[in-house]
């Protein structure tokens, strides 16, 4: 047992879990728009993932942020590397990269990319 | 609570020739969103170019900047 076992948890997380996204609620229940956005970007490829809650401990954020020194939530994984954050992961959802890492088919209804405004996604709150 | 015209000259400032444009989404002074054009962002990862942007605020990223929203490129 190490002397941090928030980040050793994490870190077993990022690596046993193909891809992973560190959220602000859960993607049923997204407390965050920016979360919600992103999580609805992996349900709309129909992508398998595995959702980790952040906030019930602050110091599961911290040292996911010491991690993958990014400082913002959400984060996304895939195999074991940080993908991006909302904007990154909205921009590839958009160009078909997202679809191409995940290797899923880009669906063919992708809405056209967003003119700046982060959430106008449906947040499903 | 920092001003859109405080976060866009810190920007500049901290990264050479770089221009910013930056909006405060909700009106509060929490919510921004910044457009960063920087020619040293030329061969970096977007998550690279991000990382930069957000170095600039440090600990005030989840502080009083509750949310930077990025777009960042080369030119």
């Amino acid at each position: 047992m190490s002397e941090n076992p928030v980040r050793d948890a994490i870190q077993d997380a990022i690596k046993d879990h193909e891809v992973i996204l560190f959220m602000k609620g859960t993607p049923e229940r997204p407390m965050c728009g920016f979360s919600a956005r992103t999580a609805a970007a992996l349900e709309a490829l129909g992508t398998e993932y595995a959702a980790v809650d952040i906030l019930p401990d602050p110091r599961i954020r911290q040292e996911l942020s010491a991690i993958s020194n990014w400082p913002t939530i959400p984060q996304l994984f895939v195999r074991g590397e940080l993908v991006g954050g909302c904007d990154i992961v909205t921009e590839m959802y958009e160009s078909g990269e997202l679809a191409q890492t995940l290797g899923v088919e880009q669906p063919a209804d992708v809405p056209a990319p967003a003119d700046g405004a982060p959430l106008q996604i449906d947040n499903r709150l | 609570m920092p001003s859109t015209d405080e976060l866009r000259q810190r920007i500049e400032a901290a990264i050479p020739d770089s221009t910013a444009e930056v909006q405060d989404l909700t009106g509060g002074g929490d919510h921004f969103r910044a457009t960063v054009i920087a020619p040293s962002f030329a061969g970096l990862s977007r998550i690279e170019q991000h990382r930069t942007v957000y170095a600039v605020f440090g600990a005030e990223i989840g502080g009083p900047i509750h949310a930077l929203s990025l777009e960042t490129r080369a030119e």
